[in-house]
């Protein structure tokens, strides 16, 4: 897109890297605040509305990018992709995730991890698509982007449109085929539901939101900047191409990750899960300085694979958890919320890696160790993350929404 | 009154998978291909 007048080299007019950077960003803040405005609003609703508004939107900013496109106007495309698509973003990523929780009660880690998941794969059709479809659109005197958008916005929106269709809410009483609620429910896990505006006032919500922000903000570092830090702590030896290899890696380990930890959260409780994420993380990010030191490429690589695994990992367990902590009813809207601190994390992970990196090497460090002390740093993140997630307790009473008795040991004791 | 459950047709749910799963393996499998840069 930088080059949308010059067709082989860039031609004056043509728009910055720094000023298609904005995009990005754009659309990162209107997920969160999407999220978190149209929460209770997607979850009281239902998800077929939600899913039709976010195909809309999303199409929408499709076409109105490529008016940008067309007319070569920055501000058409920071409102189409950035704004348009951000808010379709936030909205579509909540959409199925209480509906998910409903279908699978015995296995709610598992249902999010579906969802999710569905996020991060979503990157692994867009990617090659895109990059197939500017190939075909492409002419002597245009890079096809004009025509790619528009097709992109065609394609999305039927697919789109087929989920939202096909997307039901089960019964009020469904349950799957010999399940049975625990009689006993566990600690943390309640089996009551607190409103979205009063799940924001309690502790165990910021509890989360730190424990989320933590962690996604050691992910997104490394995941935003693992093509440049390979080449450069081994200069030589991992090229550009074996660093796009690399990159393309992560983003499979991040899919899986997404579904796997979640899936193990069902069986070892989120809680634990969080604590694996944060001792396994900071031996891993104190590993990844030692690989580079002593040149080991499979130790480094093997680090960044569960690194990323932990970050997809943290987005798709965190709806479950605040699911066992506020119950399902808000889930959605709860989890909407929660999203802000992915914004924040979008901020801070890539300063952190970038802005450290460069003090470094103004200061003298060689490149190959610049990024040292950014990784301790990140294992420090991860400690505060490890406190955070020991102090999250199940929510006090007082909170619960009144006539919520909805599962076995509620209503068992409510008959005593 | 009685409750009917509805079963959602085997066909339905094999083309809905379908309708999913093929561009995800499509996607999968081009990003191995390009990962596989890593080993050479």
């Amino acid at each position: 897109m930088t080059k949308l007048q010059g067709i082989n080299e860039s031609a004056a007019g043509d728009w910055k890297l720094t000023e298609l950077g904005w995009i990005f960003s754009i659309a990162m803040v209107f997920l969160g605040l999407s999220a978190a405005i149209f929460g209770r609003w997607v979850e009281e609703g239902g998800p077929r509305k939600a899913m039709f508004t976010a195909g809309v939107l999303w199409a929408s900013g499709f076409f109105v990018s490529a008016l940008g496109v067309k007319f070569h106007n920055i501000w058409l495309i920071y409102f189409g992709y950035g704004f348009l698509g951000g808010c379709a973003l936030g909205i579509g990523y909540i959409s199925p995730v209480s509906t998910l929780i409903k279908w699978f009660p015995d296995r709610p880690g598992m249902a999010t991890g579906m969802a999710i998941m569905g996020f991060g794969g979503g990157a692994m059709i867009a990617s090659p698509l895109s990059v197939w479809l500017m190939a075909k659109f492409a002419t002597a005197t245009d890079v096809g982007v004009l025509n790619t958008f528009i097709t992109l916005g065609c394609v999305y929106f039927l697919f789109m449109m087929v989920g939202a269709t096909l997307v039901r809410v089960p019964a009020k009483d469904w349950k799957p085929d010999g399940y049975v609620a625990p009689a006993q429910p566990k600690k943390l896990i309640t089996t009551n539901s607190v409103h979205v505006y009063d799940a924001i006032k309690t502790p165990q919500f910021w509890l989360v939101w730190i424990v989320l922000c933590a962690n996604t903000t050691a992910g997104i570092g490394v995941l935003g900047q693992a093509s440049a830090m390979s080449q450069e702590m081994f200069p030589g030896v991992i090229t550009p191409v074996a660093a796009a290899g690399l990159v393309g890696l992560m983003s499979i380990f991040n899919m899986g990750g997404r579904f796997c930890w979640a899936t193990v959260s069902d069986f070892i409780g989120r809680k634990n899960t969080y604590f694996t994420f944060f001792i396994l993380g900071i031996c891993l990010y104190i590993t990844v300085p030692f690989a580079a030191g002593i040149g080991n490429v499979p130790l480094f690589v093997f680090c960044f694979l569960i690194i990323v695994s932990m970050y997809g990992g943290g987005f798709s367990t965190v709806p479950a958890y605040l699911k066992d902590l506020f119950g399902v009813r808000y889930v959605g809207a709860i989890h909407g919320f929660v999203l802000t601190a992915w914004s924040a994390a979008g901020i801070f992970g890539p300063v952190l890696i970038n802005y450290i990196r460069e003090y470094n090497i103004n200061h003298g460090i060689a490149q190959a160790q610049a990024y040292n002390v950014t990784m301790y740093i990140m294992a420090g993140l991860l400690g505060l993350g490890f406190v955070c997630n020991l102090l999250i307790k199940a929510v006090d009473k007082r909170h619960h929404l009144k006539a919520e008795a909805t599962s076995g040991a509620e209503l068992a004791a409510a008959a005593e | 009154m009685t409750d009917t459950i509805v079963r959602t047709p085997a066909w339905k749910v094999a083309a809905a998978w379908i309708f999913v799963g093929i561009p995800l393996l499509m996607g999968v499998f081009q990003t191995l291909l390009n990962a596989m840069k890593l080993f050479q």
